[in-house]
């Protein structure tokens, strides 16, 4: 059993409540979603919560998350519903919270527009690198903009233009084009991406990023089906184009 | 009809041996029950009408020819009798006509008899020729007509007789025969033959009329009887075809094809029969279905039901640990077995459900192109802080072609990690080596270690669930003891084999072979299961014996059988 020093140090700090951002937890265990506040609120950020998912997306209108923990099962309405209905009007980051890891059920989480997910039963710290990950972004260093091929990317701005014409990226999928056109032609894993773009520590589910990678090419590609800026390398990962 | 047995003997054991041009006809003739029986039926027509031909025939003829002899031989005696009245009256008469004049009224005489056209021509000639007697014949007949044979005959039997011949014509016509011929006297001049020639112009006619009916009424049977029997079998290979067809759809997972009943004869029989088993197959695996189904769902729900309290349990109890160090001793040392428990627990639970989902066959391939010697590369360097704490080298040889296979590397990453930590787990410090082989068609993964190894027979039992070699033993992982049934599945999922080898003392080795493609055919492994340096024991090795012939979940073998899960 390893012992978790940084967390150790973390919890001796002040707890500067809501410092990091506020949390939407929409889960109907209550039990959970208070073991989920109090661990939330110790890491610095704040919570708020919704137990009944056919009200959540007022409760999300209402609270303007900076990220949300969804759980996929829900009474009202579930989980990957939400999660489409949330995306329909925003790009803010969604951790689902699953009690099954089957394909199916992830990858239909994924491709509804989830950033990650978390299967329960889920150490604290590993959620909490998760939720870090996504909420991360603004301490970019003041960045040159990037390019790939036609693409340019304000790095700074969190803007990205093919050709001029403006792109609506999500938070996470800027972060993977970033990531990838930080270095051009340099070939990333998938599990380094899992490390660089998602906060993984160890090995994970490389299918987050085969489903992300997607969505982005579906976003920034003219033809997705022949992409020019994000290539896949077979058997290995990917890289940004052009070749 | 021996020679004929032996005949078709010879003919059906050609067929049977034959492997150059005569294969096509021995499948056909094997596969086919209609061209069999069409055959066998074209066969012994053939022979049937062959016999029937032959003695109707020989009946007509002989009929028709005992009519023609008794005829000819009754008008050739009554010409003898007319002919002996006209020489004895020449003989008795003052004014005895020259020779020639009486052979001539002889001849005469007899041949007006024969009507016209005439029946017969009559021949009258010197019994022995060379004399220098008047000879005489109707109708150009020529003498050459009656052979010496014949004549001879006359000379020494000199009674009538008769025989079958050719009669010949000066102009060069000749035509089939009855020839009679009988000894007669001429006191004037001497011993003479007369020649009776029947023209058998009107029988052979006849004759040949009544063969061509027979052969084409024969033809005719024999066309419509292969016919017949080609329909009586279709009327029956039909069904059995169809029955055929069906099994095969049914075979195949069309669980609703059904076969059409016509009627209540023994065919419709075997319709009603066979859909009822369909129908009651049908019935069973519906039933089946529905019961895995409500086993997934089962399972899904205890899952989340019981993941969701032990992720609270998990969260508390980590904030506990976290701050164990404000606890006294007791409390403190608690919150630290809660937290390792929980892992333990957790872990449990994870490896149930998996098995649960391949029980279930809700287990799903994710294929993609992967690198197996980078994934045991990496597999290997995640291993390695265990075989540092246990004090086991730990080396690696990759495989020196590509070893890129079809897979879902998630699985395969498992399956590695799982042998290497229990291969880490048993190597009594002696060390591991893992080696990765490639050939054309498989890549295969070894992991060797030189610990406890295996006692005979155990190697079929590694991958039973909750096995454990030695229940005394301590644990050093705290494995689940479902990691070698979990890699088992994974392997069998892929089309793979996970096989296990051991000697007790000298280690043991486990070997995954993965065809290049998923659920490709694998005939041998790149790798050897039985390590190079034990050549000796490899024959009389007793745990090493394929298993994949006994049947049954309860006994699964080590060798895992190609053979696709149907899920």
């Amino acid at each position: 059993m390893q012992v978790h020093e940084w967390h150790h140090e973390r919890m001796n700090q002040p707890s500067d409540s809501g410092s990091l951002g506020k949390v939407l937890v929409v889960d109907d265990d209550a039990a959970l979603s208070e073991m989920l506040g109090i661990v939330l609120r110790q890491e610095g950020f704040s919570a708020e919560f919704c137990a009944d998912g056919s009200l959540a997306l007022d409760r999300f209108r209402a609270v303007q998350p900076d990220i949300v923990l969804l759980d996929v099962m829900l009474p009202g309405m579930n989980g990957i519903e939400i999660c489409r209905a949330i995306r329909k009007e925003s790009g803010v980051p969604i951790v689902m919270l699953t009690a099954r890891s089957d394909t199916v059920d992830v990858v239909v989480g994924l491709e509804s527009g989830a950033d990650d997910y978390v299967v329960k039963p889920f150490k604290p710290r590993e959620l909490i690198a998760r939720l870090r990950a996504r909420v991360r972004r603004g301490d970019d260093e003041a960045a040159q903009p990037l390019a790939i091929g036609d693409l340019r990317i304000d790095v700074s701005g969190h803007k990205v233009a093919r050709n001029g014409e403006l792109l609506s990226l999500t938070p996470l999928e800027f972060d993977l084009l970033v990531c990838l056109a930080r270095k051009p032609g340099h070939v990333f894993t998938r599990e380094a991406l899992l490390h660089d773009v998602w906060g993984y520590q160890h090995a994970a589910d490389t299918r987050l990023v085969n489903v992300h990678v997607q969505r982005l090419r579906s976003k920034v590609e003219t033809d997705p089906e022949r992409p020019e800026y994000v290539l896949t390398v077979r058997g290995i990962g990917y890289k940004a184009g052009p070749a | 009809m021996t020679a004929i047995l032996q005949a078709w003997h010879r003919f059906t054991a050609a067929l049977s041996r034959a492997d150059g041009p005569f294969r096509w006809i021995r499948r056909g003739w094997r596969s086919s029950l209609l061209l069999r029986i069409t055959t066998i039926t074209l066969g012994s027509s053939l022979i049937v009408l062959t016999v029937l031909g032959v003695t109707l025939l020989s009946k007509v003829t002989t009929g028709l020819m005992g009519a023609k002899e008794d005829t000819s031989i009754s008008e050739a005696s009554a010409g003898l009798i007319e002919a002996q009245r006209v020489i004895e009256a020449a003989e008795a008469s003052p004014t005895a006509p020259s020779p020639a004049r009486l052979v001539d009224a002889i001849v005469a005489g007899l041949g007006s008899q024969g009507g016209s056209p005439t029946q017969f021509d009559i021949l009258l000639l010197a019994a022995q020729p060379g004399q220098s007697l008047p000879e005489r014949g109707t109708n150009l007949v020529s003498t050459s007509s009656i052979d010496a044979e014949f004549r001879l005959a006359l000379i020494a039997d000199r009674s009538q007789l008769w025989t079958y011949g050719p009669i010949r014509y000066i102009n060069g016509v000749s035509v089939p025969g009855l020839i009679v011929g009988a000894p007669l006297d001429i006191p004037s001049l001497g011993d003479y033959n007369l020649y009776y020639l029947f023209p058998l112009t009107q029988e052979q006619q006849t004759l040949d009329l009544v063969r061509g009916a027979v052969l084409l009424t024969g033809a005719l049977l024999l066309v419509l009887l292969t016919l017949i029997a080609r329909l009586v079998t279709r009327l029956v290979v039909n069904p059995v075809r169809e029955a055929a067809r069906t099994a095969a759809l049914l075979a195949e997972g069309q669980l609703s094809e059904r076969m059409t009943v016509r009627g209540e004869d023994e065919l419709a029989q075997l319709a009603t029969t066979f859909n009822d088993m369909a129908s009651s197959l049908q019935q069973q695996i519906k039933q089946l279905e529905e019961l895995s189904r409500v086993q997934q769902r089962f399972v899904a729900d205890v899952s989340h039901e019981l993941r969701t309290p032990l992720t609270t349990i998990r969260m508390a109890a980590d904030l506990m640990f976290e701050r164990r160090v404000e606890f006294d001793a007791a409390t403190s040392r608690a919150a630290e077995l809660l937290q390792n428990q929980l892992d333990r627990f957790e872990e449990l639970l994870v490896d149930l459900l998996e098995i649960s989902r391949f029980d279930a066959g809700a287990a799903v391939l994710d294929v993609e192109a992967c690198d197996v010697n980078a994934l045991v590369a990496r597999a290997v360097e995640q291993a390695r802080p265990l075989a540092i704490r246990i004090d086991t080298s730990l080396d690696f040889i990759e495989s020196p072609v590509s070893a890129v296979v079809a897979a879902d590397s998630r699985r395969i990453n498992r399956v590695v990690r799982n042998l290497l930590d229990n291969a880490i787990e048993h190597s009594d410090g002696k060390g591991v080596v893992v080696t990765v082989g490639a050939d054309n068609d498989a890549v295969a993964i070894t992991v060797r270690d030189f610990g406890l190894g295996l006692r005979p027979g155990e190697s079929g039992l590694v991958f039973n669930r909750f096995w454990r070699a030695d229940p005394a033993r301590a644990r050093t992982t705290g494995g689940t003891g479902l990691g070698l049934s979990i890699a088992y599945e994974d392997a069998r999922l892929h089309g793979g084999w996970l096989e296990a080898w051991g000697e007790p003392g000298q280690g043991s080795n486990f070997r995954l072979t993965l065809p290049r493609e998923v659920r490709g055919t694998l005939v041998e492994s790149p790798l050897p299961l039985v390590p190079e340096n034990f050549e000796v024991m490899e024959s009389v090795d007793p745990s090493a014996v394929r298993l994949d012939a006994i049947p049954g979940p309860a006994s699964r073998g080590f060798q895992l059988p190609p053979r696709s899960r149907r899920s």
